[in-house]
């Protein structure tokens, strides 16, 4: 057996739907910062965390098709965390929505538990990816909208978010150009804009994208509204990227 | 092996509807058939290597068996992180078919030689490594390889082959030459064979076939010794790649073991890859030498 069958075998139980959910249902933002509040030890990442909080909270509340009870089905929507670092909300969205339960976040980066300071897919229910090193995320998105488009589910959508720092990454420039120029449509990127880029992007980072063919949006990162208009508006024959802009991480 | 690589994988792509072809540029005249047939499912990234690994990554997870090509260099060393987190990491298979390798394209210099990609490959957990020496071993090579389902394969295409192809089985070392008792081992890795069997004619030598590297045929190996534990490994990459596992095969017997094959060091000469092969020791002449003298 290979050696990453045998970490499959390892955790398979882990990955199984549900567990219970949390003991009070989540419903807002209150308490999502409730649930991050249970996890201590990479304060360096805390603005990191806090910045995609709304964003991803909207994605899941009220985009994304994929919930614990469909969370292995092939149809289902999928979410890739690139920016692994700083993934407190990630794990409060999950846990929020009943992915794993709320009582594993107090481990958080201990040695037996599933939450490191970057997610492992073969140790958290519910992520689609192990993410930490930048760059990674947006090409597995390319290649998983390809592989769901060649099977012919063409109904889940695809969504990839990424910091506005890792867009640094040269391996984003090479997926933002194929994807564009390939009309990958069911391909989403959630870019988390909260000015941390060294040298920045002038002219904003919906300019490059729009570049190669996307559909863009920039909208509040704040503003739920806002966001939930551009992560649903129509892009026939696109892909999509939403930017969303925060305040600045070194404010 | 290129063009049996493309005539295999054709096929391939037109019975498995999980199959797919990922391509950056380099190999897609090999093809037009399968690019036609199954658009979805044979992509061409551009020039793009760490697209070309992160989609094969991506494509995994779905649930498709993906298979990667381009050169060596650009397979494995350029996009290697892609290779360790998109692939390993992530806890999906691939299949990874480089070509060119060490010295395919002597008169291309250095920026189109791989002679690490296995040593870096060894860096890592679960790979499979097959070195064929002849088309016909590609072939089989190649379908075993992707039949084998969420595997990490990788499979290393070379202009240099033999002349004659062998019956060889996935993971299992092939005595090509029995030696007496008191013979050493030459262990010949894919292109070597013909080589290491000139070289050996007149010595008193057992000679094994490899073309599996990884995971490395430890039973194979014991059973080829005789009453003493002496190892050449004449391998068509980085001299002493398999040294570590040759060692580990042998762990408890008193042994010896010499590495031979491509230099570390830059050789900066074009020319052609009999020239390249000389000037590395890897002719049967230099092989000869070598093994003559570590074998007494």
């Amino acid at each position: 057996m290979t050696n990453h069958s045998a970490a499959h075998a390892a955790t398979a139980p882990t990955r199984a739907p549900a567990g219970p959910g949390p003991r009070r249902a989540v419903t807002d933002r209150a308490g999502l910062l409730d649930l991050v509040a249970l996890m201590t030890g990479d304060e360096k990442h805390s603005p990191a965390a806090h910045s995609t909080l709304d964003a991803l909270w909207v994605l899941y509340d009220r985009v994304l098709d994929v919930h614990p009870g469909n969370v292995d089905a092939p149809e289902r929507d999928r979410f890739l965390l690139s920016k692994g670092h700083g993934p407190m909300a990630y794990y409060a969205v999950l846990a929020a929505k009943g992915f794993f339960p709320v009582e594993l976040l107090h481990g958080f980066g201990a040695y037996d538990s599933p939450l490191g300071h970057h997610p492992d897919r073969l140790l958290v229910p519910g992520a689609e990816i192990g993410s930490g090193s930048l760059g990674h995320g947006l090409p597995l998105a390319v290649g998983t909208a390809l592989g769901l488009r060649a099977q012919g589910l063409t109904g889940p959508a695809v969504w990839v978010l990424i910091g506005d720092a890792e867009f640094d990454e040269g391996s984003n420039h090479e997926a933002v150009a194929f994807a564009g120029a390939y009309g990958l449509d069911r391909l989403h990127t959630l870019v988390i804009d909260n000015s941390s880029a060294t040298h920045g992007w002038s002219g904003g980072i919906a300019a490059r994208f729009a570049g190669e063919g996307w559909s863009t949006a920039t909208v509040d990162g704040r503003d739920h509204e806002q966001l939930y208009r551009a992560f649903t508006a129509p892009h026939p024959g696109r892909p999509h990227v939403v930017v969303a802009r925060t305040e600045p991480k070194y404010s | 092996m290129r063009e049996q690589f493309g005539a295999t994988v054709t096929e391939l792509l037109e019975h498995d509807p999980r199959t797919a072809l990922v391509l950056a540029d380099i190999g897609t005249a090999q093809f037009p058939d399968a690019a036609r047939d199954h658009p979805d499912r044979v992509v061409n990234v551009g020039i793009r290597e760490q697209l070309l690994i992160g989609v094969a990554g991506g494509l995994a997870l779905t649930g498709m068996r993906p298979i990667a090509h381009t050169f060596a260099s650009f397979l494995v060393e350029r996009p290697f992180e892609q290779v360790k987190l998109d692939l390993v990491h992530q806890g999906v298979g691939a299949v990874l078919v480089s070509a060119a390798g060490s010295y395919d394209w002597p008169a291309g210099g250095r920026t189109h030689m791989s002679p690490g990609d296995v040593a870096l490959l060894d860096t890592l957990p679960g790979w499979h490594v097959h070195v064929p020496g002849h088309p016909a071993e590609a072939d089989l090579l190649l379908r075993h390889a992707v039949a084998a389902a969420d595997t990490l394969q990788y499979v290393r295409l070379s202009a240099h082959q033999n002349a004659e192809r062998q019956p060889v089985v996935p993971g299992r070392f092939l005595t090509v030459r029995q030696g007496t008792r008191l013979a050493g081992v030459v262990l010949a890795v894919g292109p070597m064979l013909d080589a290491v069997l000139e070289a050996t004619e007149t010595l008193d030598v057992t000679v094994l076939y490899a073309a599996t590297v990884r995971p490395f045929d430890t039973v194979g190996l014991r059973a080829a010794l005789g009453d003493r534990a002496d190892v050449v490994l004449v391998e068509p990459y980085l001299a002493g790649t398999s040294e570590r596992a040759a060692h580990r095969a042998l762990e408890g017997l008193p042994h010896r073991v010499l590495g031979l094959g491509v230099p570390v060091a830059e050789h900066r000469h074009y020319g052609s890859i009999s020239e390249h092969l000389a000037a590395y020791g890897l002719d049967a002449a230099g092989l000869h030498a070598a093994i003559a003298s570590y074998l007494w």
